[in-house]
């Protein structure tokens, strides 16, 4: 059985359109017969990973990969990178801007809580290149 | 419970099998075949917006008329409040609900008055901390058969209470079986609905077997009645028993404003209850302790079988609501216990590709390569809502690829570039 792919360019900018990778993943997952404890994993971790590369990273690719007994997803960005990935994932640490944080985000609970509600989070990222997010969760 | 009971239904007469239905269901229930529109039963959530929107008039609503009072020996109204906007010169509900009675009813109830008992109920729950916050409310049919099929996480978040049509049913005829001595099931407590969703919960109810509402009867078909009847009254019957609260339930936003708590929301119109259904689900709510969601723009009042604008209707009321009545006698009040369900609302699964995981992602992979040939218009030409809803339904078995009139041009294309040799070859279907 082959898994299906589903690929979303996230542009830089908008946060009104901000969510809407993780709100199509949403809907595709309750088309496939998930249960909604295991939707609302990925939905919650695809849109804390979403927003942060709209907010850090310029945009970037989303690809999302889904099986019967695990859903991985993919976040790919061309921004500049983490440069401490350890102070990241501390609660409350955020690098948002001023205006950023003044419409609502950069609470600094975005790594955490991916961790949180994944199975797995891997981090790979290189400053002036890019980040790249492989979050799991198993059904 | 007859789990498909609708109460939309079709003239195919005047049916011409054109896109405005099909593009406009929220639910993507309705496809066009052989140039007549068909719904599809399971999807249906009886919103209406069909009927609303039919250019033609070829969608219909399924009521019962005022010859159903014939088939019982005492029959009580059960006015919606939604009535007692429509009309023009109204000073007083007492006119109307006398109105009521020349019409051929012997007796009056007055739905908000039930409304009136939902919600001090809903106080009570509220301030004794027993609910799921934020609580939705389950007043509007569609809103419950929504959830019920698209956002099943929210039903633990349903308030479990009977509509006040369905309490006010039995209340009205506790009353009129003491009044009158008659075996109960004599007596016709027939609701006047503002919307067909009304006419599914009592044919296919939620939340208990059977409604205790015998007969639904369009406000559309009572209105010109009650103008006429209305003309003829000198001195009203003193039969008014709701206070203001009770009536504001017609409109968006009464019910909340009756919890006394001020966390609340109300959202009204298909699109903006789901919006803030998908956001309760992301949990992007917060601070909000009650949810009011109503299908029809601007509340009940927006009913499809109203005759009246929903602001205007609105605006009439509010003048209407200033009256002061006379308490209803709390002595034949069904008990709480009766106005909880005795029925749970469970998920049912309808919008699912497959109730296997596997074989659903081998058919959503199926479904997104004939999308990609598609053309991506969403014409609504071959019948579906979107080029993503025939490729369903031909994974699904329910249509052909030769619906789509940009692939059958590919095909006459590539016969006419072929030359002359391939001319005469077999015609397209």
């Amino acid at each position: 059985m082959q898994p299906l792919t589903l690929e979303f360019p996230v542009s830089a900018e908008d946060f009104s359109h901000a969510g809407e990778a993780s709100g199509a993943v949403k809907k595709t997952l309750k088309d496939l017969g998930f249960s909604p404890a295991v939707i609302r994993r990925v939905s919650v971790a695809m849109y804390e990973a979403e927003i942060n590369m709209v907010i850090h990273a310029n945009g970037g690719v989303i690809t999302a990969t889904i099986c019967p007994d695990k859903i991985t997803v993919v976040f790919a960005d061309a921004g500049p990178g983490i440069p401490n990935i350890d102070l990241a994932m501390q609660e409350g640490y955020s690098t948002a801007s001023e205006t950023v944080r003044d419409l609502g985000f950069g609470a600094g609970m975005g790594l955490p809580n991916i961790k949180k509600y994944s199975d797995s989070l891997d981090i790979k990222t290189e400053l002036g290149v890019g980040t790249t997010l492989t979050i799991t969760i198993n059904v | 419970m007859e789990k498909f009971a609708h109460s939309v239904t079709l003239d195919t007469d005047l049916c011409k099998g054109c896109t405005n239905c099909v593009k406009r269901c929220p639910m993507e229930a309705i496809r066009v075949r052989d140039k007549k529109a068909r719904i599809i039963k399971e999807r249906c959530i009886d919103c209406g917006e069909c009927i609303r929107l039919c250019p033609h008039h070829a969608k219909k609503a399924v009521v019962d008329s005022l010859e159903v009072l014939k088939n019982y020996d005492y029959t009580v109204a059960l006015p919606a409040p939604t009535l007692y906007g429509q009309f023009k010169d109204l000073q007083d509900r007492n006119y109307l609900l006398t109105a009521l009675k020349k019409i051929g009813f012997d007796d009056v109830f007055e739905v908000s008055v039930a409304a009136e008992a939902v919600s001090a109920a809903t106080r009570k729950e509220l301030a004794e901390n027993n609910l799921k916050l934020p609580v939705i409310s389950s007043a509007c049919p569609t809103v419950l058969r929504i959830i019920r099929v698209r956002f099943p996480s929210l039903l633990p978040n349903l308030l479990e209470f009977h509509t006040p049509m369905e309490i006010s049913a039995r209340w009205a005829r506790n009353i009129a079986a003491k009044k009158t001595g008659l075996p109960r099931d004599r007596i016709g407590c027939i609701f006047i609905a503002p919307c067909t969703a009304k006419v599914t919960s009592i044919k296919a109810t939620l939340g208990t077997e059977k409604s205790e509402v015998d007969a639904v009867i369009s406000i559309s078909e009572v209105y010109p009645k009650l103008v006429s009847a209305l003309k003829t009254i000198k001195e009203p019957e003193n039969l008014a028993r709701s206070g203001p609260l009770g009536v504001g339930w017609a409109v968006s936003g009464g019910e909340c404003i009756c919890t006394g708590n001020p966390n609340y929301l109300a959202a009204d119109g298909m699109e903006n209850v789901i919006h803030i259904l998908e956001a309760l689900e992301d949990e992007k709510l917060t601070k909000v302790d009650f949810i009011e969601l109503n299908a029809c723009v601007g509340g009940c009042v927006g009913g499809v079988l109203t005759v009246e604008n929903p602001f205007i209707a609105k605006s009439r009321l509010n003048r209407l609501m200033g009256m002061a009545a006379p308490a209803i006698p709390m002595d034949d009040i069904p008990p709480i216990k009766s106005m909880v369900w005795d029925q749970s609302i469970e998920f049912d699964p309808v919008l699912r590709l497959d109730a296997d995981v596997s074989t659903a992602i081998t058919k959503l992979n199926r479904i997104k390569e004939l999308e990609e040939r598609f053309n991506g218009m969403d014409c609504g030409a071959c019948g579906a809502p979107s080029c993503h809803a025939l490729a369903e339904d031909i994974v699904g078995g329910w249509a052909q690829e030769d619906q789509c009139i940009f692939l059958i041009r590919e095909k006459i294309q590539k016969l006419l570039n072929n030359g002359d040799d391939e001319a005469g070859k077999e015609p397209i279907e």
